[in-house]
C-alpha cells in the first residue's frame, strides 16, 4: 500500500452522508468453521447492518469468539482451522484470493477481552497501526493520535503524558487505548471480544458509553456474556448455541419476545 | 483400656520425648547452618584473598602500561584489559545475533519437535568443556587464516555464548502473552514486525539479562583463547593478529617464577572480576527497571 492512499483515507474523516438505517455492511452466508473435524460454526447466515451495534450472545464455547475472528481473518492463524461458506464485507468476499489480509484488518479493527497495550508509549501504541501502514510524517501521526484518543474518550486523561508507558494506565484506560489504537487505522468495522469482562462497573460504563458514540461512525460487532450489556448497547442481537445461530433480530425483540424457546431460556438465565 | 487411659498415655509419651525433640531440632538447625556457611566460606575466602592481594598490587601503571620485559619490575596489563574488552565485543557480535535469532525461531516458528531437538543440542553445547570450543575455533578459524587472531578468539567465546542466549531468548519470548501477538496481527502487522516490535520488546529485559550472564560466563574463559587469541605482550595492531587477554595474561604470570608477576596476576584477576561484576550489576539493574516498567498496574 502506498503512503498517499493512507493519508487520503485518514483525512477524509467526516464520511459521506449518514448511512440509511438498513444498509447492510456484512453478509454472512452459510458460514461453517472447522477445527480439525470439530464443527465450531455451523451454517451461519446473517446480515450485519452499517453503523449499528450487533451483539453476539451465547453460552461459553458456543462459537461467538471464533465467529468474531472470522471477520478479520484472525481465524487463519488457528492451526487446523478451516472456513466454509461466505463472508462479504461491502459485497466483497473476504476469503477471496484477491483479498489482502493486511487491508482487511485495517478495515476491520479488533478489541480484545484483555487489554493488550504494547510495551511502548501511549503515543506509539496509537500510532503503531499507522506506522505499519507506512505513515512516517510526524504531524500526520500527531493529528491522528489526538483525534483517536479524543474519540476513545481518553485524551483528557493522557494528553500531558503521551510518552508515558501504556502499561502504566489503569485497566479501563488500557482498554480505551486499545480502542483508540484500533480506530487509528481508519476501520469501518470494529470487532469487540468481551471488551469489558476484565473491567470494573465504572470502567465498563465508560466503554459502553463509548460504544454508543462510536456507532455513529463504525459498524460494531460485540461478543458479550453480559445480557444487560447486550441489551444496553446493541441494536441487533444474535444468539449462538453449539455453533448455530439460533435466533437473530432486533435487540428489543430478542429480549422481550424471542421466537425461539431456547433463546428465551438462555436470556432468562435458565442455562448457559 | 478406655479412651481416657489412651489419651493419658499419648500425653505422657509426648511429654517424655519433649527433650529429645528439642535436641533433634537444634542439632538439625546447627547442621544446615554449618553447611550454608561452608558454601559461603570458599567464596568469601577467594574474594577476600583476591581483594587483599589484588588491591595491594594494583596501581595506575598496571592499568595504563604495557608489560615490561622479563626480569624488569613494573609495567602493567593495559593491552590485556583492552584486549579482553575487544574479545568480548567480538563475542557479542558473533554470539548474540545467532542466539537471539535461534531463540526467536524456536519460540515463534519451530514445530515443538524441532524446538525440543534444538533445546537438547543447546544443553549439550552448554556442557562441552571450554577447551573443546578452543580446539574447534583453532581448526575452523586459526588454521585457514594461518594466524592466531582476535577474531578467532572472539568467535570462540561467541560460540560459547550461543546456547545461553538461545535458551534465555526462547524462554522469555515464549512467555510473552499470545494476546499481544494477536493484537499486533489484528492491526494488520505482518508476523515479522509483530515479533520485532512487540514480542521482542516485551521480552527484552529477560533477554538482556541472559546476554549479560553469557557474557560474564565467557569473560573469564582461558581455555578457548589459548590457541585462538594466543596472547600478546604488546598492543595488537589488527584484529587478525594475536591479541592479549586478561585470563591468558593471568595464567602466564601466575605460573611464572617472578614475584612481581605473581603480584600482577592478582591485580589482573581483580580487574577481571570487577569487569564481570560490573556487567552483572548492569544486567540486574536493567532487568529490575524493565520489570518495574512492565508490571506496574498489570
Amino acid at each position: 500500500m502506498s503512503n498517499g492512499s493512507v493519508r487520503v483515507r485518514i483525512e477524509a474523516a467526516p464520511k459521506e452522508a449518514p448511512a440509511k438505517t438498513d444498509d447492510v455492511k456484512i453478509q454472512v452466508r452459510d458460514l461453517c468453521y472447522f477445527y480439525g473435524k470439530h464443527r465450531a460454526l455451523d451454517g451461519i447466515t446473517m446480515d450485519i447492518k452499517t453503523k449499528r451495534v450487533t451483539a453476539l450472545i451465547g453460552p461459553s464455547g458456543c462459537g461467538k469468539s471464533t465467529y468474531l475472528k472470522v471477520f478479520n481473518r484472525m481465524s487463519d492463524l488457528v492451526p487446523g482451522g478451516r472456513v466454509d461458506g461466505k463472508v462479504l464485507i461491502d459485497g466483497r468476499d473476504i476469503h477471496d484470493r484477491e483479498t489482502d489480509v493486511v487491508e482487511l484488518r485495517r478495515k476491520v479493527g479488533m478489541v480484545f477481552q484483555r487489554s493488550t497495550p504494547f510495551p511502548k508509549s501511549i503515543f506509539d501504541n496509537v500510532a503503531y497501526g499507522l506506522r505499519i501502514l507506512g505513515v512516517r510524517d510526524m504531524s500526520t501521526l500527531k493529528q491522528v493520535v489526538e483525534k483517536c484518543l479524543r474519540r476513545a474518550a481518553l485524551w483528557d486523561e493522557v494528553k500531558d503524558n503521551l510518552s508515558k508507558s501504556a502499561l502504566q494506565l489503569s485497566g479501563g484506560q488500557q482498554q480505551r487505548l486499545c480502542i483508540a489504537r484500533a480506530i487509528a487505522v481508519g476501520p469501518d468495522v470494529i470487532l469487540m471480544d468481551e471488551p469489558c469482562s476484565a473491567l470494573d462497573p465504572t470502567a465498563t460504563a465508560r466503554i459502553e458509553e463509548l460504544i454508543l458514540e462510536l456507532k455513529s461512525e463504525y459498524t460494531i460487532i460485540i461478543v458479550t456474556h453480559n445480557m444487560q450489556q447486550a441489551a444496553r448497547v446493541s441494536d441487533e442481537t444474535g444468539f449462538l448455541f453449539m455453533g448455530k445461530l439460533i435466533e437473530f433480530g432486533p435487540t428489543e425483540k430478542i429480549f422481550t419476545a424471542p421466537n425461539n424457546p431456547m433463546t428465551e431460556s438462555y436470556i432468562t438465565g435458565r442455562f448457559g | 483400656m478406655n479412651e481416657t487411659a489412651v489419651q493419658e498415655r499419648i500425653v505422657s509419651s509426648f511429654r517424655a520425648t519433649r527433650g529429645r525433640r528439642r535436641t533433634a531440632n537444634i542439632v538439625f538447625f546447627i547442621a544446615v547452618t554449618f553447611c550454608a556457611f561452608t558454601v559461603l566460606l570458599p567464596l568469601f575466602s577467594i574474594l577476600s584473598h583476591l581483594l587483599t592481594q589484588g588491591l595491594r598490587s594494583i596501581n595506575v601503571d598496571f592499568l595504563i602500561r604495557l608489560p615490561k620485559p622479563v626480569g624488569e619490575p613494573g609495567g602493567g596489563m593495559a593491552n590485556a584489559i583492552v584486549g579482553s574488552l575487544i574479545l568480548l565485543c567480538i563475542a557479542v557480535l558473533v554470539g548474540v545475533p545467532i542466539g537471539l535469532g535461534a531463540g526467536i525461531y524456536m519460540s515463534e516458528y519451530a514445530s515443538s519437535r524441532f524446538a525440543s531437538m534444538v533445546r537438547f543440542v543447546t544443553d549439550v553445547m552448554n556442557g562441552i568443556p571450554s577447551i573443546v570450543y578452543g580446539m574447534f575455533a583453532y581448526a575452523v578459524f586459526v588454521l585457514p587464516m594461518r594466524s592466531f587472531s582476535a577474531l578467532s578468539g572472539g568467535a570462540a567465546l561467541g560460540i560459547m555464548m550461543v546456547p545461553i542466549v538461545t535458551r534465555t531468548t526462547e524462554e522469555f519470548v515464549g512467555a510473552v502473552p499470545q494476546s499481544l501477538r494477536e493484537a499486533g496481527l489484528a492491526l494488520g502487522a505482518p508476523k515479522w514486525r509483530v515479533t520485532l516490535d512487540i514480542v521482542l520488546t516485551s521480552a527484552m529485559s529477560g533477554i538482556v539479562t541472559g546476554i549479560m550472564v553469557a557474557l560474564a560466563r565467557v569473560a573469564g574463559e582461558t581455555a578457548p583463547l589459548l590457541f585462538t587469541a594466543f596472547g600478546n605482550h604488546f598492543w595488537h595492531s589488527s584484529l587478525t593478529e594475536p591479541i592479549a587477554a586478561l585470563p591468558l595474561q593471568i595464567f602466564a604470570y601466575a605460573i611464572s617464577p617472578f614475584d612481581d608477576w605473581h603480584r600482577q596476576a592478582w591485580a589482573g584477576a581483580l580487574v577481571l572480576i570487577s569487569i564481570i561484576f560490573v556487567v552483572n550489576l548492569f544486567a540486574n539493574r536493567y532487568a529490575i527497571r524493565q520489570s518495574h516498567a512492565s508490571h506496574v498496574k498489570r
